[in-house]
């Protein structure tokens, strides 16, 4: 869930990083008295939760209060990345001598938090580590061991930067460490993080997403900043369908059956664990299926919560058939499922043998749950029988109706 | 309604005996047994599909006087 500039800037005052004086205006005559408070050069900035601002024309300078407020009235209309400018951030204008990246992230192949530094900041972190790879560090650290300043020192020094840049770098690095840690965040960014022409360090530009799991674990904080629960931060809002979903999920503490994204195909996926929608969403796509629907079932859901979600998806107009499809499960239940998946098809008056395309979770509970399958006439396979290729079969017989 | 999948069998004589019934409606992890009032044993129908097979009942209940039925066998 990612955080407005202005939101990311109010959780890293808390936490002592410099940053420059600013204020967030919902108006011209407000941006003209930020502007006039400050007392010094302003940059206005567009609130948007997507990249290109400059790009698109949705920052800029101004010098004076009143210029100010005609540059509010100029950028928050534009649309950057299909979005609506939120607020419009003014700041003090910094005189610049050198830019820093900052960021911490999760390495997914290391399965540890990386730290990631480079004194050519203010542009693409990804182009500078390829034109000038000796520029940026990449240092993994634990999330077990206690998390020591030294990381943040030997990830700067690495990239040639001594002496006192290095000692006013280092505790802000470490700040921004502990902040991704105990926020549970998956980015903390600040890009630009400038030297000034007088030698002092400020946040100009920065970032941070946080784990859509963790919000509830940190409410208070969400709620300080103003971040409301209805504030899904996704690229869109959300659909009838995925809000019913999520209703669902959210009726039942057993398990997951949740995680609903409406897609424009017509196969429904009643699908999960342990990357297991992600493989056979793709699975599906790969055999040229269309899906319905994206979800993730998991930890065991009720039968009711399975019967609930299973209608919910063969509600969606065009949906005659569901995929059910997991990878091997060792903490839910195959027969669970099973119940659920066909009581589902049949409280929405469907024949489960002729709705349910295939099938295919094996694991715990799974001779139970294939008993269950035969009588009610459903094809069903086991582990044999891959996830891709299961997907195929649900494919198949889509093409075949 | 009745379950689809699941089906319980309980003795009149269990099902009369306030005590058993008690324990019936303690040990069920997904509240197949409920008490009233008067002591006696009521099947919640809502919740018998979600019954997990583990038999806390059957080992609760003197012997043979609670039967899971797989109505899938």
């Amino acid at each position: 869930m990612r955080f407005y500039e202005y939101e990311s800037k109010a959780l890293f005052a808390r936490h002592g990083l410099p940053l420059g004086h600013s204020g967030v205006a919902d108006s011209a005559v407000h941006a003209r008295e930020i502007a006039h408070q400050i007392g010094r050069p302003v940059v206005l900035k567009s609130q948007v939760l997507s990249g290109g601002r400059m790009k698109a024309g949705a920052v800029k300078f101004a010098d004076t209060p009143d210029e100010a407020a005609q540059i509010y009235d100029e950028i928050f209309p534009i649309i950057v990345g299909g979005q609506k400018a939120r607020s419009i951030l003014v700041e003090e204008k910094s005189p610049i001598a050198q830019e820093y990246y900052v960021g911490v992230t999760w390495d997914g192949r290391r399965k540890l938090p990386v730290l990631i530094f480079s004194d050519m900041g203010g542009i693409d972190i990804e182009d500078a580590a390829e034109q000038h790879p000796d520029h940026v560090s990449k240092t993994h650290f634990s999330t077990i061991l206690p998390v020591s300043p030294r990381i943040a020192k030997e990830a700067i020094s690495a990239t040639g930067v001594t002496g006192g840049a290095l000692n006013k770098l280092t505790p802000i690095v470490s700040k921004l460490i502990d902040i991704f840690l105990e926020y549970d965040l998956t980015l903390a960014e600040i890009n630009p993080l400038v030297r000034l022409e007088d030698g002092r360090f400020v946040v100009l530009d920065g970032h941070v997403d946080m784990e859509a799991e963790a919000r509830d674990q940190h409410k208070k904080l969400l709620d300080e900043l103003g971040i409301g629960p209805e504030e899904t931060r996704q690229a869109r809002p959300p659909t009838d369908f995925e809000i019913r979903g999520a209703e669902v999920d959210a009726s039942d503490h057993r398990g997951v059956a949740g995680n609903v994204v409406e897609f424009d195909g017509d196969l429904g996926l009643i699908i999960g664990a342990g990357g297991g929608s992600l493989t056979l969403f793709d699975a599906v796509r790969s055999h040229g299926g269309k899906p319905a629907n994206y979800c993730e079932i998991g930890g065991n859901p009720s039968v009711n919560k399975t019967c609930e979600l299973t209608k919910l998806v063969l509600s969606k107009p065009g949906v005659e058939k569901i995929a059910v499809m997991m990878n091997v499960v060792s903490n839910t239940r195959v027969d669970i499922v099973a119940r659920g998946v066909i009581k589902g098809c049949i409280e929405a008056g469907k024949d489960p043998s002729e709705t349910i395309a295939i099938f295919r979770i094996p694991g715990a509970w799974e001779e139970e749950g294939f008993k269950i399958l035969a009588k009610h006439k459903v094809d069903y396979c086991d582990r044999s029988v891959s996830m891709y290729d299961a997907a195929g079969r649900a494919v198949a017989k889509m093409k075949s109706a | 309604m009745p379950g689809l999948f699941i089906d319980v069998k309980v003795t009149d004589k269990a099902a009369k005996d306030s005590a058993v019934v008690a324990k019936l409606a303690e040990v069920c992890p997904v509240d197949i047994f409920e008490q009233e009032d008067s002591g006696a044993l009521r099947i919640v129908e809502a919740n018998l599909d979600e019954c997990v097979l583990c038999d806390l009942c059957i080992s609760a209940a003197p012997s043979n006087s609670v039967e899971i039925v797989k109505l899938y066998e």
